[in-house]
Protein backbone atom coordinates (compact mmCIF):
# COMPACT_ATOMS: atom_id res chain seq x y z
CA UNK A 1 0.00 0.00 0.00
CA UNK A 2 1.25 3.74 -0.87
CA UNK A 3 1.07 5.89 2.10
CA UNK A 4 1.21 9.66 1.78
CA UNK A 5 1.24 12.41 4.43
CA UNK A 6 -1.83 14.87 3.36
CA UNK A 7 -2.59 18.20 5.44
CA UNK A 8 -5.85 19.68 6.03
CA UNK A 9 -7.11 21.20 2.53
CA UNK A 10 -4.82 19.36 0.77
CA UNK A 11 -5.53 16.72 -2.10
CA UNK A 12 -4.31 13.65 -3.82
CA UNK A 13 -5.28 13.12 -7.37
CA UNK A 14 -5.14 9.62 -9.17
CA UNK A 15 -5.42 8.49 -12.62
CA UNK A 16 -5.36 11.87 -13.30
CA UNK A 17 -9.20 12.77 -13.25
CA UNK A 18 -10.14 11.90 -9.54
CA UNK A 19 -8.91 14.06 -6.44
CA UNK A 20 -9.22 13.43 -3.24
CA UNK A 21 -9.40 16.19 -0.73
CA UNK A 22 -8.96 16.27 3.08
CA UNK A 23 -11.22 18.65 4.06
CA UNK A 24 -11.45 18.36 7.61
CA UNK A 25 -9.71 16.56 10.92
CA UNK A 26 -11.12 16.42 14.36
CA UNK A 27 -9.32 13.69 16.45
CA UNK A 28 -10.12 9.90 15.09
CA UNK A 29 -12.43 11.31 12.50
CA UNK A 30 -11.43 12.60 8.74
CA UNK A 31 -13.67 14.10 6.69
CA UNK A 32 -12.74 13.32 2.72
CA UNK A 33 -13.81 15.09 -0.38
CA UNK A 34 -13.99 13.34 -3.71
CA UNK A 35 -14.16 14.82 -7.28
CA UNK A 36 -14.11 11.51 -9.57
CA UNK A 37 -16.00 10.92 -12.99
CA UNK A 38 -19.62 9.84 -12.65
CA UNK A 39 -18.87 6.16 -14.13
CA UNK A 40 -16.59 6.05 -10.78
CA UNK A 41 -18.58 4.26 -7.67
CA UNK A 42 -17.50 5.56 -4.13
CA UNK A 43 -18.76 3.34 -1.25
CA UNK A 44 -18.28 3.50 2.06
CA UNK A 45 -16.25 -0.13 2.15
CA UNK A 46 -18.27 -1.77 5.07
CA UNK A 47 -20.94 -1.33 3.39
CA UNK A 48 -20.02 -2.38 0.00
CA UNK A 49 -18.57 -5.40 1.60
CA UNK A 50 -21.93 -6.53 3.67
CA UNK A 51 -23.00 -6.04 0.08
CA UNK A 52 -20.90 -8.33 -1.88
CA UNK A 53 -21.25 -10.75 0.76
CA UNK A 54 -25.39 -11.13 0.25
CA UNK A 55 -24.36 -11.31 -3.07
CA UNK A 56 -22.26 -14.21 -2.66
CA UNK A 57 -24.77 -16.04 -0.26
CA UNK A 58 -27.17 -15.48 -2.78
CA UNK A 59 -25.27 -16.69 -5.76
CA UNK A 60 -23.93 -19.44 -3.96
CA UNK A 61 -27.29 -21.43 -2.97
CA UNK A 62 -27.41 -24.35 -4.93
CA UNK A 63 -31.18 -24.30 -4.02
CA UNK A 64 -32.69 -27.29 -2.72
CA UNK A 65 -35.04 -28.21 -4.99
CA UNK A 66 -37.68 -28.43 -2.08
CA UNK A 67 -37.52 -25.01 -2.26
CA UNK A 68 -37.48 -24.48 -5.94
CA UNK A 69 -40.57 -26.04 -6.04
CA UNK A 70 -42.17 -24.12 -2.96
CA UNK A 71 -40.82 -21.06 -5.55
CA UNK A 72 -42.27 -22.38 -8.87
CA UNK A 73 -46.01 -22.84 -6.78
CA UNK A 74 -46.04 -19.47 -5.09
CA UNK A 75 -48.41 -17.75 -7.64
CA UNK A 76 -49.27 -14.07 -7.45
CA UNK B 1 -27.73 -16.70 -29.03
CA UNK B 2 -27.74 -20.22 -26.64
CA UNK B 3 -26.69 -19.85 -23.12
CA UNK B 4 -27.10 -22.52 -20.49
CA UNK B 5 -28.69 -21.24 -17.45
CA UNK B 6 -28.72 -22.73 -14.28
CA UNK B 7 -32.45 -23.46 -13.47
CA UNK B 8 -33.53 -23.70 -16.91
CA UNK B 9 -30.98 -26.28 -18.68
CA UNK B 10 -30.02 -24.69 -22.52
CA UNK B 11 -31.83 -21.52 -23.38
CA UNK B 12 -32.31 -19.43 -27.21
CA UNK B 13 -32.14 -15.74 -26.05
CA UNK B 14 -32.35 -13.08 -27.92
CA UNK B 15 -29.68 -10.29 -27.97
CA UNK B 16 -31.79 -7.66 -27.14
CA UNK B 17 -33.53 -8.67 -24.17
CA UNK B 18 -29.66 -9.48 -22.90
CA UNK B 19 -28.96 -6.55 -19.98
CA UNK B 20 -25.55 -5.15 -19.83
CA UNK B 21 -24.04 -4.19 -16.25
CA UNK B 22 -21.16 -2.18 -17.15
CA UNK B 23 -18.85 -2.91 -13.98
CA UNK B 24 -20.52 -6.25 -12.85
CA UNK B 25 -22.35 -6.38 -9.38
CA UNK B 26 -20.59 -6.08 -6.14
CA UNK B 27 -18.53 -9.36 -5.51
CA UNK B 28 -18.98 -10.28 -9.48
CA UNK B 29 -16.98 -7.43 -11.58
CA UNK B 30 -16.41 -9.33 -14.50
CA UNK B 31 -20.30 -10.79 -14.69
CA UNK B 32 -21.34 -8.11 -17.00
CA UNK B 33 -24.06 -9.44 -19.14
CA UNK B 34 -27.40 -10.84 -17.52
CA UNK B 35 -30.75 -11.73 -19.12
CA UNK B 36 -33.84 -11.74 -16.82
CA UNK B 37 -35.97 -14.87 -17.15
CA UNK B 38 -39.38 -15.12 -15.06
CA UNK B 39 -39.34 -18.30 -12.76
CA UNK B 40 -42.57 -20.08 -14.17
CA UNK B 41 -45.52 -17.73 -16.20
CA UNK B 42 -47.15 -15.92 -13.60
CA UNK B 43 -44.54 -16.43 -10.78
CA UNK B 44 -43.22 -13.62 -8.56
CA UNK B 45 -40.06 -14.46 -9.06
CA UNK B 46 -37.39 -13.64 -11.90
CA UNK B 47 -33.95 -15.63 -12.06
CA UNK B 48 -31.62 -12.91 -13.05
CA UNK B 49 -28.83 -15.23 -14.73
CA UNK B 50 -25.76 -14.38 -15.74
CA UNK B 51 -25.23 -14.86 -20.23
CA UNK B 52 -21.38 -16.15 -19.47
CA UNK B 53 -21.55 -18.26 -16.12
CA UNK B 54 -23.95 -21.23 -16.73
CA UNK B 55 -23.75 -21.60 -12.88
CA UNK B 56 -24.54 -17.92 -11.92
CA UNK B 57 -28.40 -17.17 -11.50
CA UNK B 58 -30.03 -14.89 -8.71
CA UNK B 59 -33.49 -15.16 -7.28
CA UNK B 60 -34.89 -11.72 -7.82
CA UNK B 61 -38.30 -10.08 -7.16
CA UNK B 62 -40.27 -6.82 -7.34
CA UNK B 63 -40.02 -5.49 -3.93
CA UNK B 64 -43.21 -3.78 -3.99
CA UNK B 65 -44.56 -7.08 -4.33
CA UNK B 66 -43.54 -7.97 -0.59
CA UNK B 67 -43.02 -4.46 1.07
CA UNK B 68 -46.01 -2.19 -0.63
CA UNK B 69 -43.88 1.09 1.17
CA UNK B 70 -40.54 0.10 -0.68
CA UNK B 71 -39.28 3.56 -1.73
CA UNK B 72 -35.45 4.29 -2.91
CA UNK B 73 -34.08 7.60 -4.44
CA UNK B 74 -31.95 7.66 -7.63
CA UNK B 75 -28.99 9.80 -7.51
CA UNK B 76 -28.29 11.77 -10.48
CA UNK B 77 -24.77 9.79 -11.15
CA UNK B 78 -27.10 6.48 -11.25
CA UNK B 79 -30.03 8.11 -13.57
CA UNK B 80 -27.16 9.36 -15.96
CA UNK B 81 -25.37 6.12 -15.92
CA UNK B 82 -28.76 3.63 -16.63
CA UNK B 83 -30.12 6.63 -19.16
CA UNK B 84 -33.02 6.60 -16.84
CA UNK B 85 -35.94 9.71 -18.89
CA UNK B 86 -38.69 9.01 -16.94
CA UNK B 87 -39.25 7.01 -13.83
CA UNK B 88 -41.08 4.55 -15.61
CA UNK B 89 -37.88 3.38 -17.36
CA UNK B 90 -36.69 2.13 -14.15
CA UNK B 91 -37.66 -1.90 -13.42
CA UNK B 92 -36.28 -2.46 -9.94
CA UNK B 93 -35.85 -6.18 -8.80
CA UNK B 94 -34.33 -7.11 -5.50
CA UNK B 95 -32.31 -10.06 -5.08
CA UNK B 96 -33.36 -13.13 -2.50
CA UNK B 97 -31.35 -15.61 -0.53
CA UNK B 98 -33.51 -18.73 -0.18
CA UNK B 99 -33.62 -19.86 2.62
CA UNK B 100 -34.54 -23.86 4.11
CA UNK B 101 -37.07 -23.24 5.27
CA UNK B 102 -38.15 -21.51 2.27
CA UNK B 103 -40.68 -19.03 4.87
CA UNK B 104 -36.97 -17.52 6.39
CA UNK B 105 -35.91 -16.50 2.63
CA UNK B 106 -34.78 -13.00 2.92
CA UNK B 107 -34.57 -9.80 0.88
CA UNK B 108 -31.72 -7.58 -0.16
CA UNK B 109 -33.49 -4.07 0.21
CA UNK B 110 -30.20 -2.58 0.62
CA UNK B 111 -28.65 -2.69 -2.72
CA UNK B 112 -31.48 -3.18 -5.30
CA UNK B 113 -31.02 -4.46 -9.02
CA UNK B 114 -32.33 -1.43 -11.16
CA UNK B 115 -32.86 -1.52 -14.89
CA UNK B 116 -33.61 0.51 -18.29
CA UNK B 117 -34.96 -2.66 -20.31
CA UNK B 118 -35.77 -0.60 -22.91
CA UNK B 119 -32.05 0.79 -23.53
CA UNK B 120 -30.11 -3.15 -22.37
CA UNK B 121 -28.61 -1.05 -19.07
CA UNK B 122 -28.90 -2.75 -15.38
CA UNK B 123 -26.62 -1.56 -12.33
CA UNK B 124 -27.02 -2.81 -8.10
CA UNK B 125 -27.13 0.15 -6.56
CA UNK B 126 -25.66 0.25 -3.20
CA UNK B 127 -28.21 2.39 -0.96
CA UNK B 128 -26.21 4.99 1.20
CA UNK B 129 -27.37 5.91 4.96
CA UNK B 130 -30.47 3.92 3.93
CA UNK B 131 -33.18 2.35 6.28
CA UNK B 132 -33.23 -1.05 4.71
CA UNK B 133 -31.13 -4.01 5.22
CA UNK B 134 -29.20 -6.53 2.98
CA UNK B 135 -31.16 -9.04 4.22
CA UNK B 136 -34.49 -7.95 5.44
CA UNK B 137 -37.14 -11.10 5.81
CA UNK B 138 -39.65 -11.77 2.66
CA UNK B 139 -41.98 -13.18 4.73
CA UNK B 140 -43.08 -10.84 7.54
CA UNK B 141 -46.15 -8.81 8.81
CA UNK B 142 -48.60 -10.53 6.47
CA UNK B 143 -46.05 -9.68 3.62
CA UNK B 144 -47.46 -12.65 1.37
CA UNK B 145 -51.23 -11.65 2.00
CA UNK B 146 -49.72 -8.23 0.86
CA UNK B 147 -48.72 -9.36 -1.99
CA UNK B 148 -51.15 -11.26 -2.95
CA UNK B 149 -53.99 -8.06 -2.28
CA UNK B 150 -51.45 -6.65 -4.53
CA UNK B 151 -52.05 -9.08 -7.20
CA UNK B 152 -55.52 -9.44 -7.02
CA UNK B 153 -55.82 -5.46 -7.63
CA UNK B 154 -54.10 -5.63 -11.10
Amino acid sequence: MLVLTRKKNESLIIAGDIEIEILAIDGEQVKIGIKAPKDVDIHRKEVYLAIQEANSEAAGQPLALTALDQLKDFKK
Amino acid sequence: MKITTKYFGEMDILESDVIRFSHGIPGFPDETAFIFLPLTEDSPFTVMQSVSTPGLAFITTSPFLFFPDYSIDINDQTVEQLAFESASDATVYVILTIKEPFQKSTANLAAPVLVNHAKQLGKQVVLEKTRYTVSHPLFEQGGVQDARAHAQEK
